[in-house]
């Protein structure tokens, strides 16, 4: 069983039976009052999103999934496929079922695929990827933002803030977790 | 070099430079700048404010109780700035040690206080430069007066699924707060919240015509919740009793038990009429600064330490 303290984005829970992934979670509370655990949740069979919210003291129910480790192949027309690299078993899996992981997924990154009930519903990526920086634009520095970093896309097309020391080209490390910059990777 | 803390220099420079309007603001109107312990052996009984324990006493979890004892003994307007804690409390707008400014004007009501929070927010707008409006998050906040003011349970038939006796009655009243209301408080302009059950004010005076109610109020700013203010229970007796129930409530969830601040209950007699008011120095950056998370407005999180 999870308690309230195990909630973060990617967790997956059930609920009636089904598996559920955390896809936005945050602490709140309101003046005076408890602490409640709001999230927003995707069942990983249908997609259909569904917000709750928890209080201290509530157990969640881990989904019941199975895993496989597995190589990500290439993407096509939405689907993302992988392979088993011991039995070379193919599996393809919506990109919206993927959710944020498919802004990590570089060619042959090794990943564990999401099984329940026998069919492929998800992936669970490793904390940490290394991507390429591609598109990079220049640093306004008269931005209104609160903090001095910069927008850059990394090969995957995802987008996110970064140091104005980062260059085009360079590999920077992403923690998968929160999605945010890490390092530099020294090459 | 540590690029966070290395990105969060504007937000810093601005974060002192609120520091400075929030005093300038204060000294103008008369009132004296106090610094009380932060280590205390009794910290008031809430049931949902759990302080950390140190050394035997506790961290303060608002200075509250020695500013109401200051007020006891004649000091008529006082504020302070200062870092409290908050056990557990951690999210994009929680950390569990923070910065509050708390200020307490004897004579004055809750409804004074609003005007003069709504003031002060005001001052230090201009103090930064701003105009008649700031921009969060992508909404446009128009900061010219009056700002409404909403009771609690206006906002419940407003906004909420259910009204304000039906949540108390079934439990849900922090879920529709949560859920149903702060998402739509202070969005076009800021707004007070006022008039809180009973239940809900444990330090908080009963309106008099209407004893449902706690003459309590919370300052939203697009969605942020950003001051809790009320006219002060002076009733040592009634005071201790509230405790007392907190207490066992707190106790009843399992939670570390305190002392009662008996030294306080004691002065309180002596406490004059008043109003105070406590207003999250962090998030008053995050206003300004337009930062997402209280991450990006503190030197470090706990965290990076």
């Amino acid at each position: 069983m999870y308690t309230v303290s195990d909630l973060r984005k990617g967790l997956t829970i059930t609920i009636d039976n089904e598996p559920y992934i955390v896809i936005a979670f945050e602490f709140t509370k309101p003046g005076k009052g408890q602490a409640l655990y709001r999230t927003r949740l995707r069942n990983m069979v249908n997609g259909t999103i569904i917000d709750r919210t928890y209080r201290s003291g509530d157990t969640l129910e881990p989904a019941a999934l199975d895993q496989r480790s597995m190589q990500y192949l290439y993407h096509e027309g939405g689907i993302y496929y992988f392979m088993d690299t011991q039995t070379y078993e193919q599996f393809g899996i919506h990109e919206e079922a993927l959710g944020d992981a498919k802004n990590y997924l570089v060619d042959n990154l090794t990943v564990d695929v999401l099984f329940f009930r026998g069919e492929p519903i998800g992936v669970n990526v490793p904390n940490f990827v290394n991507l390429r920086v591609v598109k990079c634009a220049p640093w306004a520095k008269g931005d209104t933002s609160s903090s001095d970093l910069k927008t850059v896309t990394v090969e995957t097309g995802y987008e996110l803030r970064v140091p104005p020391f980062i260059n085009e080209g360079d590999l920077i490390q992403i923690d998968t977790r929160t999605g945010t910059y890490v390092t530099r990777v020294k090459e | 070099m540590n690029w966070r803390l290395a990105s969060r220099k504007k937000a810093l420079v601005v974060r002192a430079a609120i520091l400075q309007a929030l005093r300038e603001f204060f000294i103008e109107r008369g009132y004296l700048e106090v610094e009380t312990p932060q280590r205390i052996p009794a910290p008031a009984p809430e049931a949902h404010i759990d302080a950390i324990p140190a050394d035997g006493w506790f961290l303060h979890t608002s200075p509250e109780l020695c500013m109401k004892r200051l007020l006891a003994a004649g000091y008529e307007r006082i504020f302070q700035i200062c870092h409290c804690w908050r056990e557990g409390e951690r999210g994009s707008r929680h950390i569990p040690e923070f910065t509050l400014l708390e200020w307490y004007c004897a004579g004055s009501d809750y409804h004074d206080l609003m005007g003069e929070c709504e003031a002060l927010i005001q001052s230090v707008a201009r103090q930064l430069g701003f105009g008649e409006t700031l921009s969060y998050q992508g909404k446009e906040i128009a900061l010219t007066s009056p700002w409404p003011r909403l009771s609690v349970e206006e906002a419940f038939s407003r906004y909420a699924r259910l009204s304000m006796s039906q949540a108390l009655e079934k439990d849900l009243f922090d879920e529709a707060m949560v859920q149903d209301i702060e998402p739509h408080l202070g969005v076009v302009t800021p707004t007070f919240l006022y008039d809180y059950p009973a239940a809900r004010g444990a330090l908080a005076r009963l309106r008099p015509d209407k004893p449902s109610v706690a003459e309590r109020f919370e300052l939203y700013i697009a969605g942020l919740e950003l001051a809790n203010g009320f006219s002060e229970l002076t009733d040592a007796a009634e005071q201790r009793a509230r405790f007392l129930r907190e207490e066992v409530h707190r106790r009843a969830l399992g939670k570390r038990p305190y002392p009662l601040p008996e030294k306080f209950l004691t002065e309180l007699e002596e406490m004059p009429p008043a109003a105070g008011i406590a207003l999250g120095v962090d998030r008053l950056v995050m206003l300004f600064v337009d930062a997402a998370t209280i991450d990006e407005v503190v030197a470090f999180t706990p965290e990076e330490l």
